[in-house]
């Protein structure tokens, strides 16, 4: 075997493969980013309790989010869109706002725009905020949707890249989510208390405290504490938002 | 088999163990080559073995990685064992039919490429029209590119045996190690969070609350890495104890 049939060898297999793997990327990409948006519209509405497969997502998303703000970190409205269109503001859709390169946007000091969107079901309010930080082994993300007072927790989803199987993937699962339902995040004297994830036992703390933990993942420590940061970095930027709109 | 004493002494030593090689896969071949019927005896046992006397985990020590990483419950065993299946049989398929173009010095670099890619084209595949699914999967994506297995069996067997038998071979390591991946999981999720999970159907809870109220606990530990070494050390145990052809002359 010469060198030279090495080369060629070498060089023909990896223009085959890059071709073979980005005609794959390309001619995949709509299927792919559609399955990707319908599966955000499934997560937003299952954090208010609107159970949708990725078909109906669409149809269930315009009917039941009345209203997609972007907001600043200061708390200023930057843009409203309802049902897809724009009412006033800038000319992205919240929807279409990356969590992930806001926040980047935000750590760097440059200006950047967070999505909130209003929701109602059954003639009540609820306000989702995406979330978005990092566990383990990758990024971790979720929605979480508060009530009309702005201070208890509806309910929450979350999403993991590559947590451990049965260990930190355990934030997807129903039983870790559940126990987010009521917690608030304004403690009794009015302190902001973004949720706690605990280790430990959440029984074993003082009543007040309950209020605002949860139990972190036996075996899942570490993309547990991803969560409690997560939910402690997120909600920060929105708290300036929420306090202005609850004083309404 | 002494090849040594065959190649001449004044080749330069990287040329003389490539000779070595060539020869090796020469004799494999040849081997290989006579006919075979598609489902014969032959190729039945290539189905067979990696069961149990051949098994790519408790025998030939190799996937154990990924056998403590996915264990914790059934769901993700399963999803994952379905995984090292297809790409293991299809990789040993494309290896095979390539055997014979493919240059010895890049021969690793070309069997990871061929990984590589199928993996991916899978991934991208699923997520286009089976996006749950390729959910599940794309967490063993890196797992899956990286089982010892997969390699080992394109090294041991793709590179000098015709197409079929290749991908039979594939598919009776992947069973193998699905076997075993299964009955870990199954004792691990049972003793370690008394459900199973299954795909399709959700969470079963097998233990049920009247034990937990008398006093049973789940084992922790279970839910541990460590667990899992020592649970495929227990199903050596009882593997070589039935089997003693597998202990190895001292």
């Amino acid at each position: 075997m010469s060198n030279k049939y090495i080369f060629t060898y070498a060089t023909i297999m990896i223009v085959i493969v890059a071709a073979l793997l980005s005609t794959a990327a390309t001619v995949l990409k709509p299927f792919q980013e559609a399955n990707a948006r319908a599966a955000k519209m499934v997560e937003i509405l299952k954090s208010f309790g609107v159970e949708s497969s990725r078909e109906q997502a669409d149809e269930l998303f315009n009917r039941y989010i009345v209203e997609e703000i972007a907001i600043s970190s200061g708390g200023e409205v930057m843009s409203l869109y309802q049902k897809g269109k724009k009412v006033r503001g800038g000319d992205t859709r919240p929807f279409e706002l990356d969590m992930k390169k806001e926040l980047k946007k935000q750590l760097a000091g440059e200006p950047a725009t967070f999505p909130l969107y209003k929701a109602q079901k059954e003639g009540k309010i609820f306000y989702v905020i995406p979330l978005y930080g990092k566990g383990l082994w990758g990024p971790i993300w979720g929605y979480i949707a508060l009530k009309d007072d702005l201070k208890t927790v509806s309910g929450v989803t979350f999403g993991h890249k590559g947590e451990t199987p049965g260990l930190g993937a355990e934030i997807e699962k129903l039983p870790f989510q559940e126990q987010f339902k009521n917690k608030v995040i304004w403690d009794a004297k009015g302190n902001f208390t973004p949720i706690d994830v605990v280790k430990g036992g959440v029984n074993n703390l003082a009543a007040g405290q309950q209020l605002h933990s949860v139990d972190g993942i036996s075996g899942g420590t570490l993309t547990s504490n991803g969560v409690d940061a997560m939910l402690d970095n997120v909600l920060r930027i929105y708290k300036n938002y929420i306090v202005a709109l609850r004083k309404k | 088999m002494c090849y040594g004493k065959q190649i001449r002494a004044s080749l330069p030593v990287g040329a003389r163990i490539e000779k070595e090689r060539n020869k090796k896969y020469i004799n494999m071949n040849q081997e290989a080559n006579k006919k075979e019927a598609l489902f014969s005896a032959k190729n039945m046992e290539l189905l067979r073995k990696p069961l149990n006397l051949d098994n790519p985990i408790t025998v030939q020590v190799l996937g154990i990685c990924s056998a403590l990483a996915v264990t914790v419950k059934l769901e993700p065993a399963i999803v994952m064992s379905i995984s090292v299946i297809v790409v293991t049989a299809f990789s040993n398929l494309i290896i095979s039919l390539l055997r014979n173009t493919i240059p010895s010095r890049i021969r690793i670099i070309v069997q990871l490429i061929v990984i590589a890619t199928l993996v991916i084209l899978v991934d991208q595949v699923l997520k286009a029209f089976a996006y749950d699914v390729s959910k599940q999967l794309s967490v063993f994506v890196g797992l899956i590119i990286t089982n010892c297995i997969i390699m080992g069996r394109l090294e041991a067997f793709a590179m000098a045996n015709k197409p079929w038998p290749a991908f039979m071979d594939g598919v009776g390591n992947g069973l193998g190690y699905g076997i075993i991946l299964i009955i870990i999981a199954f004792l691990r999720e049972l003793f370690g969070s008394g459900t199973l999970t299954i795909p399709m159907v959700g969470e079963l809870r097998i233990i049920p609350q009247a034990f937990y109220d008398m006093g049973y606990e789940n084992n922790g530990m279970m839910i541990l890495p460590p667990m899992a070494l020592i649970t495929v050390g227990l199903i050596i145990w009882i593997q070589r104890s039935r089997n003693r052809v597998l202990i190895e002359e001292k």
